[in-house]
Parts: C-alpha cells; structure tokens; sequence
C-alpha cells in the first residue's frame, strides 16, 4: 500500500527539488508568501502556549509542525469556498480569513472566536472527532445543488478515521459526487494513541479505495507538496470530478493540548530531532537558500513585523469588553422562547441588574 | 363571513405528504433526504409521490446512515438549504445524537447567530403498532433536554399539516415526531393549501372544570377515551394536546390547572425524566397555591420499551388514566 500511494515530495528536507512538475509557478513570490505565512502561524502558535502558560488565555491546541499542510492547503482555496477546521487548524483558518485576534479570542473562551468576517465561509472548530466531515459533504453538496463551482475543505487527524463520520462523510461525498477535499493531517498521534494501535492499514490514503475516490499521500511538511495536490483535487473537486481523500503525513512536536504532557507517551527526543531534519519551515528556508531566495535582512525584519503584529493581535484580544451574559441567552434560538427569557431575567435579578 | 377553504380527508400520513408537498411547491430550497424516502416513498408512505413530483435532487435516496443524513443536512442547513431529515424511526436516531447534540442545536448559539441550521427532522415514534423491537421507542425527552432543539407532536391529520409547515418555516432546528398509532387511525378534512397551526401553542380538546388531563401524541385518543369514562362518573376533564414538547405552552397549562386544581399528565415515555416532571415543575412555579391535590402521572415505565407481546402492559391505558382521574378528584 505505501508503493500504491507513496508519500509525494516537491521538496526533499534538504529543500532539493524531488519533482518539478511545477517549477515554472514555483516563484520567489509564492515561496516567499509560503514562508511569511508559515512563520507568523509558528510565531502565534508559540505566542498560544505562552500566554496559556501565563494563564491569559484558556487551554490551548498546539499545532507546531504542522504549519506547512495547514498552510499548503488553504492557500489553495478559493474566494467563496468553505473551510471546516478542527481544534488544531488555526494555521489554516487564518491563513483563509480569520483575524489573530479572532483566534485568541476563541481560546480566551469568546464565542466571537467562532465568527469569521463577512463573507467567509470558515465554520467553528469542531470539537467532536470527525463530526465535520458530513458537514463539509452537506455544505460541498449544497453548492453543487446551486450550479456554482465551489468547493469545502476539511481537516481532520489520523484518530478521526477510527470514527463513523468519517466513513459516513466518504460514502455520502463519493455517492453524491460532492466537491469536497478531505485534508487528511496524519500527525502520528490521536493524543497518546500511535497510529499503529489506531489502524491496521498503513496509510489512510488508501481509506478512498473502498469509495472509488482519489486518494492522495503526500510529505505534510513540504509545504508545495501540500499546496499544488490540494489545488489539484480542488480543481477536481470544481469540475464535478468528486471528492479526494489526502493524507499529509505530517508530526505536532509538541503536547496535544496545553494540558498534557508528551513525554508521558512518546520519547520527545523524536520531536526534538525532527525539528533538525524535517521541520516545513527550516526546509523552505534551505529550498530558498539553494535557489538564491534567501535574504537574511529580509527574514529578520520579517520576524519582527510578524512578532509585533502579534503582539497587537494579543492586546486587541486582552482590550475586549467582558461580554454580557446576555450574549448567552440570547442566540440559542432566532427568538427566546418564554423559559430561556424567564431564566435570563430570573438571573438578571439575581445579580441586581433589574 | 365565512371563506371557504378546499379540503380533503386525510389520514396523518397523508396530512405529512401534503405538508411537505405544499411547502417543497412553495420553496425551491425545500429538499426532504433519508432513508427509502424516494421511489419507495419511505416505510410508512409519508413521502410517497415526492420524488415523481419533485425530481431525485429534491427527494434524496440517502445511504444508510443516520449520522450522515443529520450531518449532511447541517452542511445543506447552513449553506442554504431546507432539509426535512427523515428518521425511518425515533428509535433509529440515536447514530444521530452526537451531531443533533453538538452541532444541529448549538451552532446557532456557538456562532452568536452567525451560522444557523434551519431544519426539520421527522420521526415516526411511539409503540402500539405491534412493531419490531428498538421501532417503538419514546424517548422525546432526550430532544426536549437538548438546549437549541424545539419538539413538537401533532395528534391528527389538521394539526400534522399545519405544525409541519409551521416547523418547516422555523429558522430553527425542529424536531417533527409522528405517532405511527395515529397514522393511519383517523381521517379528518384537511385545508389543501398552506396553512399554520403556530408551534408553542396547546389546544384545548374538551371543556371541564374538575381536572386537567395533559397528553399529546398517541396518547390524546386514549386520553378522550378515559374523559367520557370519567364524564358519565361526573367528572368534567379539560383535556389539553399539548402539541408541542418544547417550548411547553406555560400559559395554557397554567390556565387550567388553576382553573381546575387538578391535573394528570399521561405520556407513553417512562416516568424518570419524562415530560411529566417538567410540567409539574411548571405547575409548582405557576400554580401552587391552586391545587387541591398532588398531580398524577400515568407515564410508560422506567423499562426499555418491551417487545410487543408485552406492550399494551407498558402504555397507559384508559382504565390507569380513569383511575389517576378518580384518584386526584377523591383526593
């Protein structure tokens, strides 16, 4: 099964060219764009763990090494699309639309975290195990029903494919020809599980055979891998040629969340390695320094511009008013019914407000 | 003046189909998906004709798979579509609980009205009609439970056509359960275009003045059945259908009990966590000083639906409601 679906290169780590089918698009513009968003993602993503550990904000999902699939991915969606993240995909949400200070508003416990701007389609994380997929296959679904060439994109880990919805979100896309992508991250690890204790089969790209779907593995941390196969089964996907399955095989160094501790199930000796060896951004630095592209001036202001930003990002998130309990009461329904209103002004009057 | 309004007689199911009918002629969007739904017009017929009149992208032949239909239809939901999700029963939703209970009912609330999911989800429910086990469940409460979900039950044909057009324009997710018992029980004139019977209300069946008799669904026939019994011992019944489960109509069931000083709450659901408990505790809030005697519940039991060699053991009787009747006017 790893012959039939081997794991596709663009890059290798040493950031050599191992395909290029693409290197005409392959610029310094887009390699550029590739690594600026990829670090200011990295850069937030440790910003979270600090503030986590600071205690200013709530527990916090980690995603450092993932960057590349993350990023690879949204950027190969289109104006219009629909992005379905989990818990672990802010990499990919903000690089599709929302704001930083959206983000750490979501781990600071705001509702508001879970809104994107105006006009883009980027549903609330899920935080059940392979729920979104169907979502992602209702609402691909509901574009084709429309006659438009929109697509959705999915995430989800190598644990949600233990799961039903998985299996269900497959067979519904493949039946229904849905325009979907489901974007495999393939870290190794549903928190403490090995995927070898997780599937039998040794790779979950080989998951769309049994629904007569594509199914792509590729190098998650070679971020023109992530990026030009997803464009492809997005492409796909726009033409009516259905749904693809894609495996990024890709590793999270650090803890599955903010509350635990790694080194109690795997040698963290392997994360601190990889980070020498097949890290996506220490790769995209090496591909830049062999073709000429890298500028150390540049990526030291571009360190610093994306550090302030974030820092202003921190603070706007820091400046929000407390919201009001109302906020609570008052979107369960389009109107409350009477035993929400009586439970809100009985609480209201509780606290004296009334 | 008096309008005249065209109308047919038909059974409950019948009353569904032309519920969707009307609205799926009125509204593009308006798409029904579930199991057998198309060419076979679904197990009980409820969608039968739909896919001929409306074409296979409208009337959607689902894979077998409870989660998937509700999940799907959160994605159609929120991008645009109507859905009317059918569950071929109430006890076949439970694949479906995760994304009723995670997402359906709280992505509204989640996304402070930002993302919505405006669907409906049929679902035959209740025992009595000699089906197979795990068909005849009764388990409303789960859904009234369920923050983000309203829940509602007609009990004849009239009611069934107008709360489903009635849920069907919620912009909320609404749960549609229909007693298989009254499928077929009764034919009743029925309006043929569109018409609302608004959810959140209660109706009134009978008049009377010494005790409210609560009860919707399959039990509304066994509930009449025990006020004449009760009405030839003297004792004048307010019979309320409470129509819809969540939210419960305060007003009315307030109205009566204070009127009366008395009630029974009959629902097939067992006793533990069933309805009842909700509305005596809306009877304590509203009405305490009013009664003149504790409330009786004559409820399933706190068993799993048996199969049905047992079942006219489990559901209330009229002979258990005349009693709880007897019990509360003698207290």
């Amino acid at each position: 099964m790893e012959k039939l679906f081997p794991k596709m290169q663009i890059i290798n780590e040493n950031g050599e060219w191992k395909d290029e089918t693409y290197r005409g698009e392959i610029t310094e513009e887009l390699t550029k764009e590739l690594y600026t968003k990829m670090l200011r993602s990295r850069l937030f993503d440790r910003k979270g763990v600090n503030l986590q550990r600071q205690g200013r904000i709530g527990t916090y999902v980690p995603f450092e090494g993932q960057e590349a699939s993350q990023i690879g991915s949204a950027m190969a969606m289109g104006e219009g699309d629909w992005m379905f993240p989990t818990y672990r995909d802010h990499a990919a949400t903000m690089t599709f639309g929302h704001s930083l200070k959206t983000l750490f508003l979501y781990w600071k416990g705001r509702q508001e975290g879970c809104i994107p701007p105006e006009g883009k389609n980027i549903f609330p994380p899920a935080v059940p195990i392979a729920s979104q997929l169907l979502h992602a296959t209702g609402a691909a679904w509901a574009e084709k029903l429309k006659g438009t060439d929109r697509a959705s994109i999915v995430y989800f880990g190598d644990g949600a494919t233990s799961e039903g919805d998985f299996h269900e979100g497959l067979n519904f896309a493949s039946v229904f020809n849905a325009p979907v992508v489901f974007f495999n991250q393939n870290n190794g690890f549903a928190i403490s599980v090995p995927i070898e204790k997780q599937m039998k089969s040794k790779t979950i790209a080989q998951k769309a055979v049994a629904y007569e779907m594509e199914g792509v593995r590729l190098d998650g941390n070679d971020v023109f891998a992530v990026y030009f196969h997803t464009r492809t089964a997005v492409e796909r996907a726009r033409k009516g040629e259905g749904p693809t399955l894609i495996e990024a095989v890709t590793w999270r160094y650090g803890a599955h969340t903010t509350a635990d501790d790694p080194s109690k199930y795997r040698n963290q000796e392997e994360s601190v390695n990889r980070r020498e060896t097949t890290d996506p951004i220490l790769r995209l630095e090496r591909f830049m320094k062999n073709e000429n592209m890298w500028d150390e001036k540049w990526a030291a202001d571009l360190q610093e511009s994306l550090t302030l930003e974030i820092e202003a990002a921190v603070k706007e998130m820091e400046e929000i008013q407390a919201p009001h309990y109302n906020d609570m009461f008052d979107h369960v329904f389009a109107e409350n019914p009477w035993p929400i209103e009586s439970q809100k002004e009985a609480y209201a009057h509780s606290r004296g407000d009334r | 003046m008096t309008t005249l309004v065209d109308t047919k007689k038909l059974t409950m199911v019948q009353a569904v189909t032309d519920g969707m009918r009307v609205m799926m002629k009125e509204h593009e969007n308006v798409i029904v998906l579930g199991e057998d739904v198309g060419q076979n017009g679904g197990v009980f017929r409820a969608t039968d004709g739909l896919v001929t009149e409306f074409g296979e992208n409208r009337v959607i032949d689902t894979p077998l798979a409870e989660s998937g239909i509700i999940g799907t239809s959160i994605g159609l939901a929120m991008n645009g579509f109507k859905p009317i999700a059918e569950m071929q029963f109430l006890g076949f939703i439970y694949p479906a609980f995760n994304q009723i209970m995670t997402h359906a009912s709280r992505i509204r609330a989640r996304t402070l009205g930002h993302f919505t999911v405006p669907m409906v989800i049929r679902a035959p429910f209740g025992a009595g009609v000699r089906a197979p086990e795990i068909h005849s469940d009764s388990v409303e409460a789960l859904f009234t439970g369920m923050p983000g979900m309203k829940v509602v039950v007609p009990s004849n044909p009239y009611d069934a056509k107008g709360m489903l057009v009635s849920a069907i324009e919620d912009p909320d997710p609404v749960l549609f359960l229909e007693p298989m018992r009254c499928y077929r029980s009764t034919k009743m004139d029925v309006p043929e275009g569109k018409y609302n019977v608004p959810l959140g209300k209660a109706a009134r069946l009978q008049e009377g003045s010494d005790v409210t008799i609560f009860a919707y669904g399959a039990m509304i026939e066994v509930v009449m059945k025990a006020a004449k019994t009760a009405e030839e011992k003297g004792i004048k019944c307010d019979v309320i259908d409470l129509r819809t489960l969540y939210p419960l109509d305060k007003e009315m069931i307030a109205e009566s009990v204070q009127k009366t000083g008395r009630a029974v709450i009959v629902h097939e659901a067992p006793g533990t966590g069933g309805l009842g408990e909700t509305i005596m505790s809306l009877i304590n809030d509203t009405s305490f000083l009013y009664m003149k005697a504790p409330i009786e519940r004559v409820t399933g039991f706190d068993t799993p639906v048996p199969m049905f060699a047992l079942e006219d053991h489990y559901l209330p009787s009229a002979d258990r409601v005349v009693q709880a009747i007897e019990k509360v006017t003698q207290f």
